[in-house]
């Protein structure tokens, strides 16, 4: 039997960086040694239609797609794409939205993905040395400080998780 | 050597690192969702990864070189290997000396096709070994195993991978490179190679007696294995399917089958005895079903209602409990569209205005079927614009006749327009034709790949360029116009109007780069005059 897993659906429109944000945090998890899947469809994604990523880690991930109903965590780039996916969410779980986030600490409007990583951060259980060093192999070298200040803007942002 | 880092990839990564590390010499295809990364990472890793014109061409050039005794491979999705179907059934027969590995990207739920084919059906009609992996770390180790058994049988073998497994990124921890490969020599084999019927009649027999080896071989590989489980359930599955039935059911016994093609019906049978109730789970066509089931082993299949679309979690629980009760409907994301700044939407404008009959094609500008512009009136296949648009104009009534257009992408036009526009010129309809070509520079749809027409490889550097309008016109079409579509110009729609009424054969090339390509484009120029001695043109 598996143990717990982590169940994450990333959505947004096409050319918002849903792919990128779903790329950094699997890093991540793999860094902090878990068995990670990641599973999207994007065939179309360029075209400006929704686009829509699964994340799951834990000891053992079976399936790469999260089921409806059992995502812990939904995050969300773009408001309309709330509806369509909210179906998503497991009862209790946790909807990340824009509104998680100051839009005015935010170095520039494209950091969005990251600063929503930063909130979804603080909900979960992975150092954030491993996210900065994803952030830093993740994007070109000119990028790190404005996904850093990005990701820590969403991070600090946030309750701190419960005991 | 220390051992290869454990990587995250998708399954068409895994398949182009597993290429690289065991020394595949060429990979040809022409790109497809869900295939399109495999060359692209092969070449990033410095294997030779080209781009062929269609999947036909793909495959033979693949063939050409495991004649000579190479490593190669040819990608493709579903549908293209309808294209790249007849030389892979007498490859079966010619077999090769080298390895041959065709993968076939198929796409269950239609996430990005026309049609949701199963391709198993190939393996079993062409008679070729298949194996089908259900994540990247059997992506990369069914590669690897496809060319052992490729090269120990001599024949062409189909790796069939589905869009949950090219697309999903699970951890690969691959195995480094396996050594020198060997060298290409030619080796003459006319009676193995030269399939007239005297040669072939024999060819077929030995084919069927490989497959009754590997069918026995397969009875005991390692490649199909079982998990332990309770004595109730056992299911027998393949590919992705596996994944959601471990997660269904996690207290049942499995037989994950990963070499699918012959099947391994002996060990399917002692497994099935160990349970008291055996189910098949697979996606698409009841394959493995009715094949366990011809063979006269009891096991139950899925409610035709899961043959659609792909298999989840939620649908292996609901199979495994015979519930055929509606599905609960998804809710409806947004769809993709034109993009705002797309030239082609003048063209669309135009079409639709004139309530024009459009046979249309496969690529981007297929989107010129939703709204606003619903201005597409079929789409079938890659390059049936040409064939649908002519069939339409022979027998409808000349005022109706008179509307039809063709209406196709540069790539492709060259991928199979062009026996198309052959075909045009041939049997000419009684008053004239209209192909209209909107040639963006690229293969957008699929994430833009070169192509013939682009004058650069798959890895973007310069080669050769097909140059349509020179085509068409050695062709004998003496109405070819070049226009450039811009908004504030109505250019495109008084050369459309003349074509329309000129009754004759005309095709108008509609070329702009796609706005998405612009930048690269420019960059590749420049890069491309930096090298010259000559002064560079203004970009």
């Amino acid at each position: 039997m598996p143990g717990h897993l982590t169940n994450v659906v990333v959505a947004g429109l096409g050319g918002q960086g849903v792919l990128k944000a779903s790329d950094i945090l699997a890093d991540v998890a793999l860094r902090a040694g878990f068995d990670v899947k990641k599973s999207e469809i994007k065939g179309m994604s360029q075209r400006g239609g929704s686009v829509t990523s699964d994340v799951r880690f834990g000891q053992a991930v079976f399936s790469p797609m999260v089921t409806p109903g059992e995502a812990d965590y939904l995050l969300v780039l773009e408001p309309t794409q709330v509806e369509p996916h909210k179906h998503y969410l497991k009862p209790g779980g946790t909807l990340i939205t824009p509104d998680a986030v100051d839009a005015s600490l935010l170095p520039n409007k494209k950091t969005l993905n990251v600063a929503l990583l930063g909130a979804l951060s603080a909900h979960l259980p992975l150092p954030e040395a491993g996210w900065l060093e994803a952030l830093r192999e993740g994007f070109p070298a000119e990028f790190f400080d404005a996904n850093r200040q990005a990701f820590l803007a969403g991070r600090n942002g946030q309750q701190p998780p419960k005991p | 050597m220390p051992s290869p880092k454990r990587q995250l990839l998708s399954g068409d990564e895994a398949i182009a690192l597993a290429a690289r590390d065991t020394g595949v010499a060429l990979g040809a295809g022409y790109p497809g969702t869900p295939s399109t990364e495999i060359l692209e990472r092969f070449s990033e890793l410095g294997g030779y990864g080209q781009w062929s014109p269609n999947e036909k061409v793909a495959l033979e050039v693949a063939i050409g070189a495991a004649f000579a005794g190479a490593r190669a491979m040819a990608t493709m999705k579903h549908v293209g290997l309808n294209v790249a179907a007849d030389p892979l059934f007498t490859a079966a027969y010619t077999g090769v000396s080298g390895g041959l590995v065709v993968i076939s990207a198929d796409d269950p739920g239609m996430a990005s096709s026309q049609n949701e084919q199963d391709n198993r059906r190939y393996a079993i009609a062409a008679g070729v070994p298949m194996l089908e992996p259900s994540d990247s770390q059997e992506a990369y180790d069914f590669l690897l195993a496809a060319f052992e058994i490729s090269e120990r049988w001599k024949l062409p073998v189909i790796l069939r991978a589905t869009t949950r497994v090219c697309h999903s990124y699970t951890i690969v921890q691959p195995r480094g490179p396996d050594g020198t490969p060997k060298t290409p020599k030619f080796e003459r084999d006319i009676r193995g190679r030269v399939m007239i019927p005297a040669n072939a009649r024999p060819a077929h027999r030995r084919l069927r007696q490989k497959l009754a080896e590997i069918q026995e071989w397969n009875e005991t590989c390692s490649l199909n294995s079982v998990v332990h489980g309770g004595k109730q359930l056992g299911i027998i599955t393949s590919g992705i399917s596996f994944m959601h039935a471990r997660e269904a059911a996690p207290d049942a016994a499995v037989l994950k089958l990963g070499f699918t093609h012959p099947l391994p019906l002996k060990k399917i049978a002692g497994f099935a005895k160990t349970v008291d109730r055996c189910v098949v789970i697979e996606e698409g066509d009841p394959y493995l079903v009715d094949a366990i089931r011809a063979a006269g082993i009891e096991v139950e299949g899925k409610p035709e209602m899961y043959r659609f679309g792909e298999l989840d979690v939620p649908r292996v629980r609901r199979i495994l409990d015979q519930d055929t009760s509606p599905e609960p409907a998804k809710p409806p994301g947004k769809p993709p569209q034109l993009c705002d700044a797309c030239q082609y939407r003048i063209v669309f404008e135009a079409l639709r205005k004139r309530d024009c009959i459009v046979a249309g094609d496969i690529g981007c500008y297929t989107l010129g079927v939703l709204q606003p512009f619903e201005a597409m009136d079929s789409c079938v296949c890659m390059g049936a614009s040409l064939g649908v648009g002519l069939g339409l104009r022979h027998v409808l009534p000349a005022d109706q006749a008179r509307r039809v257009v063709s209406v196709i992408g540069d790539s492709t036009f060259v991928h199979s327009g062009i026996s198309g526009l052959v075909e045009m010129i041939y049997n000419p309809p009684p008053d004239g034709h209209v192909l209209i070509i909107l040639d963006n520079a690229t293969t957008a749809m699929t994430g833009h790949q070169e192509h013939p027409g682009t004058g650069r490889k798959l890895d973007h550097k310069p080669t050769n360029k097909l140059v349509l309008e020179n085509l068409a016109r050695s062709l004998g079409i003496k109405r070819v116009h070049v226009i450039e579509p811009r908004v504030g110009s109505n250019e495109f729609e008084r050369v459309l109007d003349e074509c329309l009424a000129s009754r004759e054969l005309c095709v108008i090339i509609a070329r702009r780069p796609c706005i998405l390509i612009v930048k690269r484009l420019r960059e590749l120029e420049q890069c491309e005059c930096d090298k010259k001695e000559t002064p560079c043109p203004a970009i």
